[in-house]
């Protein structure tokens, strides 16, 4: 009810301009009808339902966590332990889960850098690339190539996973068979995802191919929406193209390229999926192991719940975090004075 | 946007109106930008190309070159994918699964967003905040808990229990996406509704879900991708259950170090990835459309 009440005052105002003295009284004696059937089944159904379905699979299973971390659960045995801390001070002494972390932060500074700045390059490319007479023209056919740059955001991580490790196969692979076929020999039967020092950028690879094209459309409709009077002034101004990209483009798309950011490293502090399609393992010397690998070994393989939970309030704590300081580094280099354009 | 530029205005700020030509340099620009985005292309479908040819040929093919064509284009490596390997069985329960809760996703979220956008009450705010805490909360953490709650509902390895789950996930990107949608829809058409005697059901389901519907088509391909390229929630709570297709494509590429039949592995990635990139390419104009949509948000 108090919802109708404030929706009339906000309209009685808008009336009250152009209908004075009395008119807004009666508007608000006609609306105020009793709680009806109606309205009672409609708020049940219309907010109940979704919640209740929200609030049980999402927000009670992310509670308890936090519960389970503190307790030495292995699952299946009725006991449950509290033990305080414990867990945390296990997953900080464990070498692997600490190699797997300094993997994933390798992954959070790598993954968004390179994936935004490949699809800006490209985004840019598509939208400015035109002639530098006239208006601001993107190049010709330039949809076809954002087209099948989108290709690899429609396919399952696992499938781009398998498809990959196949392509990197030492032997029977298509980027040895490119290689050796341009002369190449020393990468005959070269293992790419089998080496410590190839593992991790193979993999990366994988990921920045499967995520360009998303992006790359995300900035062509942020480009897009800048006036385009603006690039014209630059231009009339004498600014050339890569000073255009950098003064006037990226500053105006910088929300865009901070919600990319944030994405792209959340993702960088999962991503399970690539890593397990890829090497299922942990790769040669747990070089491609992540977190999100050992929290679900230790879970679903050793049955350590307490333990595994532990691990994901750590992984979450690392998601807050990390988007925490990109909002600030975006705000201190001073975000909100452009957004508002 | 850029048809604007030429106005009249435009051109008196200089005494001849310019003509759109070409410099030299802006020939060196345009090759330049045109090889870089061939290369990109190149790189997006060799990988694609290779694959699909690679589905049509035997495992001592395979490894005898990776670019000599398939002896013989025969299916059998489909065959072999779809049946023996489970494939084409998995991709029927992705597509209940899939479509069911895309639909109920669709509903209560429409719903959800729309009592959210439209109406003050008590809490409103607070349940807002707690839609978009779920967006940025990583799935792994809710994985054991979420594990238990569905043992002990009976729903472990079942279908409707991947269902729920699937909708309470997609749940909160839906809302907020959906909420701004609902705001921006003028209050004039509610009131008109209500005063020709629609009650709160009837106004939501004939006046405002039809006009919400550009904002409902972009939001439902994203949750499509989003559920259909689903891996860790499946592994995680429908383990023993009837497999989907991303789970069932990661247990044929596991055994795959025992009984090697690449071409059939090759094949059962391509009737992952074909179906889905014809849809996109039949519908990459409103998808183009839905992405742009979402920035402005």
């Amino acid at each position: 009810m108090t919802s109708v009440k404030t929706q009339q005052s906000r309209n009685d105002d808008g009336l009250a301009a152009v209908v004075p003295a009395k008119a807004p009284l009666q508007v608000v004696r006609r609306r105020r009808k009793p709680l009806t059937w109606d309205k009672v089944s409609f708020f049940a159904v219309f907010l109940g339902l979704p919640l209740a379905i929200y609030l049980l699979f999402v927000i009670w299973p992310f509670i308890q966590a936090f519960g389970y971390s503190l307790t030495d659960w292995s699952g299946f045995s009725p006991n449950q332990n509290f033990i305080g801390l414990e867990n945390y001070v296990k997953i900080f002494t464990d070498d692997i889960f600490m190699k797997a972390m300094s993997n994933n932060i390798l992954l959070v500074i790598f993954l968004p850098i390179i994936t935004i700045i490949l699809s800006l390059v490209l985004a840019s490319l598509v939208t400015v690339g035109g002639s530098s007479k006239g208006q601001i023209k993107g190049l010709r056919n330039s949809s076809f190539y954002r087209v099948v740059s989108f290709f690899p955001y429609t396919i399952p991580a696992v499938a781009i996973g398998i498809m990959w490790g196949q392509i990197y196969d030492p032997s029977g692979g298509l980027l040895n068979g490119i290689l050796t076929g341009l002369g190449l020999d020393q990468f005959k039967d070269f293992a790419w995802l089998g080496d410590k020092n190839t593992a991790m950028i193979a993999t990366m690879f994988v990921i920045v191919w499967g995520f360009v094209g998303f992006y790359m459309v995300l900035f062509v409709a942020g480009i897009k929406g800048i006036p385009a009077e603006l690039f014209e002034a630059a231009r009339i101004d004498g600014a050339g193209r890569f000073r255009t990209a950098v003064s006037i483009t990226i500053p105006l798309i910088r929300d865009n390229i901070q919600t990319a950011y944030i994405y792209m490293g959340i993702l960088a502090l999962d991503a399970f999926v690539y890593m397990a399609a890829l090497n299922s393992g942990g790769g040669p010397d747990n070089s491609t192991l992540v977190m999100a690998q050992q929290l679900f070994f230790t879970a679903f393989s050793k049955g350590q719940f307490g333990l595994a939970s532990a691990m994901g309030v750590v992984l979450a704590i690392a998601t807050l975090i990390f988007s925490g300081l990109v909002f600030l580094v975006n705000r201190l280099t001073g975000g909100d004075k452009d957004v508002s354009l | 946007m850029t048809t604007k530029v030429s106005t009249p205005e435009m051109k008196s700020l200089h005494f001849q109106p310019r003509t759109p030509g070409t410099t030299p340099g802006d020939k060196v620009v345009g090759a330049v930008s045109h090889t870089a985005l061939t290369i990109w292309t190149l790189i997006v479908i060799l990988p694609l190309l290779w694959t699909f040819m690679s589905s049509f040929k035997t495992s001592s093919e395979i490894f005898a070159s990776p670019f000599a064509l398939p002896g013989e284009w025969k299916l059998d490596n489909y065959v072999k994918a779809w049946s023996e390997a489970g494939i084409g069985s998995a991709f029927l329960n992705s597509v209940i699964v899939v479509a069911v809760a895309l639909v109920i996703v669709m509903v209560l979220g429409a719903m959800c967003a729309y009592v959210l956008a439209r109406y003050t009450f008590p809490g409103s705010r607070a349940i807002y905040y707690l839609m978009l805490a779920g967006l940025t909360f990583p799935i792994f953490l809710a994985m054991v808990p979420l594990f238990f709650v569905l043992k002990n509902m009976g729903l472990l390895n079942t279908l409707p229990g991947l269902i729920l789950v699937y909708v309470g996930f997609a749940l909160p990107f839906t809302v907020f996406f959906l909420f701004s949608f609902f705001k921006s829809l003028p209050h004039e058409i509610t009131e008109a509704a209500a005063l020709d005697g629609a009650g709160e059901w009837r106004t939501f389901f004939q006046v405002m879900l039809p006009m919400a519907k550009p904002g409902l088509a972009s939001v439902a391909i994203f949750n499509f991708l989003g559920l259909w390229n689903q891996f860790l929630i499946p592994v995680s709570i429908n383990a023993a259950g009837p497999r989907v297709l991303s789970q069932e494509l990661a247990a044929f590429a596991g055994q795959m170090g025992y009984a090697v039949d690449y071409g059939a592995l090759f094949a059962a990635v391509s009737v992952t990835v074909i179906p889905v990139l014809i849809v996109y390419v039949i519908f990459q104009r409103q998808l183009q459309g839905s992405v742009s949509q979402g920035t402005s948000k």
